[in-house]
């Protein structure tokens, strides 16, 4: 029995950490959510430094050729310090589509820019209001040009491409690709958009013939998207995973602190149940979460329930955490100054960008049930 | 990562399976399980049978030194070893408490005489061991117990009421908190002995339960002479002895097996017939049905964690702190949600193919919840060790336990 994490993988966790603890401590998630900037800049830099973009890109296209468990324990790093880089669009999300789907060409082109930190990637999905579905996407593609219109994309103002859901005409799930489009031309447009979370930027992107090109095959987007967000949805899980350490710790050296009637609150029930549950939580979706990366790393038939189960558990305990930190705080943890906001708001903006847990749990039983019936 | 033995674990796992197939009868495929039920006087002869024959193999206490019979081994071995007899039908359950907290007390506490005289018998199921600490007052405030052990001569009286005690009806000996001084306050004024259940004075009556079954007795104590030779540890430190034996409880208790889980609620779902079409296709059935499998996973693999610190010979973390406090509500929840499941035909103990199955659940839950540390004091053991959060308020704690305010 060996489902743990290796002696090197702890290693760079603690590297990471160590970095991000005295390069993005919570003032610097604080400047970023009051300020105009769209992320830390010194912070990825710092990032950038130590080699994380490239972690889990294959050598042959200049990243480190390292397991998706190396990424997997800076992601939980990246999620306890909040830290307002472009990691979960970038390193994840927009890498791995590429790594899913690219064309070698498309690989060589960009996964050594973002490996060095030179360009940075997202995945543009939603148009505004309902859950993206493939009959609903108005987003066109069709003879190398791109129109439409996509928001929230996360770190739509810096990224220098996105990948793009669009409508290529097919039926049903068919009728969607997945789009690359270079966000360096004239044809695409950046806005700003206010979200609960001001410490990760998003910005709507406007396409009006933008040139693009198709990323898999024509009509594959559905499916392709399914099986990136299974990958996205472990590392999602260990973020949330390290964010809800981060806010269960803040909520109890609080409760440690703070008095009341005579007594620190940490020794009332109330308090101490609380907080257990937290842990609880915690422990479930740390497991779950081992797991995923397992079959992530293996790529194991088991990885669409794993990935399932690891979303649902991390969502739920991230949640809770954010959210009993700010009522173990009382008051003062409503206030804009306290830092209990960050984890709170980050939380939810996880527990919605890949879908919510209620999707996520139908999900679960129908593979649970191709799975039974296999 | 991997789910695979080390060269070691499999050599041993291997070595087990060929010693369990030559002595047991493997389970078939469905989950009718051989559980004990301690109220059946036949199930126990055969324990005792299935215990002599571990025993005289080596198999029935991996991590005792050689001296008291056991291999020396590892706590992994001594896992894979539970793993695989788990795939047979043998009965089990009978000396989990002696073993797992009774012997291991005494090896702490007993004269290398008493431990010669007492030790291979245990261990190869020819005396079955009982621990008598709960009282009807003193529950998860087990400190708080008044029996009384008083001085006379070269020994000692007890008069008292013991309650929850599993097995006492069939078991040969046990160990007894009792209180030797109640002038002082209550953790201080303890005393632990051990003593034969066949002792004139000592009068057992088996508790009914709420689920028809009866492991639970109470065990009533009349003028009981214990000589000072059965005394385990020093007069008046009877708390730290007993903190010996439960530090051991919770991984005795530890968790139900063979019991119904998602599989089975998932083949209810396929098969119930809602107004609207089968109750799978129900979004509120799935979500239910979803968050059960999270956990079932979720515990899973917290015991994988726990033993690869063990494969690895470290000490486990904390996280396996968790599983009661996940398990337990559960199991009351899921039987209770697949009743609701079955209609008003729930009720019926016959009829729906699982409903007994789930009821078993839905009432033993019940119990779970309490047994070997209830939800409450678990949640409070994880925020004072784990979180390292403060100590509930002890009000009485420097009181002498005679000037103490509540009797009841």
């Amino acid at each position: 029995m060996n489902f743990d994490f290796s002696d090197d993988q702890k290693l760079l966790k603690e590297q990471v950490r160590k970095f991000l603890a005295d390069k993005c401590p919570t003032k610097v998630v604080r400047r970023v959510l009051d300020g105009d900037e769209t992320h830390a800049d010194e912070v990825w830099k710092g990032l950038i430094e130590l080699g994380v973009p490239g972690t889990a890109i294959p050598e042959e296209y200049g990243g480190l050729g390292l397991s998706p468990l190396e990424l997997c324990v800076v992601a939980e790093e990246i999620g306890r310090a909040a830290a307002p880089v472009p990691f979960d669009s970038s390193v994840v999300l927009a890498t791995e589509a590429l790594k899913l789907a690219g064309s070698d060409g498309q690989k060589k082109k960009w996964l050594p820019a973002l490996a060095a930190g030179r360009a940075t990637g997202t995945l543009a999905i939603a148009e505004g209001p309902q859950p993206p579905k493939p009959r609903t996407t108005r987003t066109l593609f069709g003879g190398g040009r791109l129109n439409g219109k996509k928001l929230p994309v996360v770190d739509g103002e810096v990224a220098s491409f996105a990948i793009v859901l669009a409508n290529t005409g097919g039926q049903g799930e068919r009728a969607v690709s997945l789009v690359l489009v270079d966000l360096a031309q004239a044809a695409v447009a950046r806005k700003r958009v206010e979200t609960i979370d001001p410490a990760r930027k998003h910005a709507e992107l406007t396409f009006k013939d933008a040139t693009a090109e198709l990323l898999g095959a024509e009509g594959e987007g559905w499916r392709t998207l399914e099986r990136l967000y299974d990958a996205a949805a472990v590392y999602f899980a260990f973020a949330q995973v390290g964010g809800a350490e981060a806010a269960m710790w803040m909520a109890r050296d609080y409760a440690l602190q703070r008095q009341a009637f005579g007594r620190p609150i940490g020794s009332y029930q109330a308090i101490k149940h609380k907080l257990a549950d937290c842990y609880v939580k915690l422990e479930l979706a740390r497991s779950n979460a081992y797991y995923g990366a397992m079959m992530l790393t293996d790529g194991g038939a088991d990885l669409p329930l794993a990935a399932a189960a690891a979303r649902i558990a991390a969502t739920d305990a991230y949640d809770f955490a954010a959210k009993e930190n700010i009522q173990t705080h009382g008051g003062i943890g409503f206030t804009w100054e306290a830092d209990t906001q960050f984890h709170y708001r980050r939380a939810r903006v996880m527990a919605l960008a890949l879908g919510g847990p209620m999707a996520w749990k139908d999900k679960l039983v129908s593979r649970l049930e191709q799975k039974n019936a296999a | 990562m991997d789910f695979n033995d080390t060269p070691e674990e499999a050599a041993f796992r291997k070595e087990v399976r060929t010693w369990l197939d030559a002595n047991a009868t493997r389970k078939s495929e469905d989950k009718q399980s051989f559980r004990a039920r301690n109220d059946d006087p036949e199930l126990l002869a055969k324990a005792k049978a299935w215990q002599a024959k571990k025993a005289a193999a080596g198999y029935a206490r991996i991590t005792w030194p050689k001296e008291y019979g056991g291999r020396g081994g590892s706590p992994i071995l001594q896992v894979i070893y539970q793993q695989e007899e788990s795939n047979y039908l043998v009965p089990l359950g009978f000396f989990d408490i002696g073993l797992g907290m009774c012997i291991p007390t005494m090896m702490a506490y007993a004269t290398p005489e008493q431990l010669k005289r007492y030790v291979k018998p245990a261990l190869h199921g020819e005396e079955v061991w009982c621990q008598l600490f709960s009282e009807p007052a003193a529950g998860s405030d087990v400190a708080g117990i008044r029996t009384r052990a008083e001085r006379d001569g070269d020994g000692w009286v007890i008069n008292g009421q013991k309650v929850w005690t599993s097995g006492a009806h069939y078991c040969d000996y046990g160990i007894i908190i009792t209180r030797t001084d109640p002038s002082v306050p209550k953790h201080q004024g303890l005393t632990m002995f051990f003593l034969s259940m066949k002792t004139p004075g000592v009068e057992v009556r088996p508790i009914k339960q709420m689920s028809g079954g009866a492991n639970f007795n109470e065990v009533f104590f009349t003028d009981v002479r214990v000589p000072d030779s059965q005394r385990l540890g020093k007069v008046g430190e009877g708390w730290k002895a007993a903190l010996t034996t439960l530090m051991n409880e919770r991984l005795a208790v530890g968790m139900p097996s063979g019991g119904l889980d998602v599989d089975e609620l998932m083949e209810l779902a396929r098969d119930t017939e809602l107004e609207d079409g089968p109750a799978i296709r129900n979004q509120q059935v799935r979500s239910r049905i979803a968050d059960w499998y999270v956990q079932q996973q979720g515990l899973k693999l917290t015991r994988y964690r726990t033993l690869t610190a063990l494969s690895k010979g470290q000490t486990p973390g904390p996280e396996s702190s968790i599983i009661k406090i996940v398990a337990a509500p559960k199991m009351q929840d899921m039987g209770a949600f697949a009743m609701e499941l079955m209609g008003p035909a729930g009720i019926m103990k016959e009829e729906v193919p699982h409903a007994a199955g789930f009821q078993a659940q839905w009432i033993g839950g019940a119990g779970f919840r309490i047994a070997g540390g209830t939800d409450e004091i678990l949640r409070n053991i994880v925020a004072e060790r784990v979180l390292g959060l403060p100590a509930d308020v002890r009000v009485d704690k420097d009181v002498p336990f005679n000037k103490m305010g509540t009797k009841g």
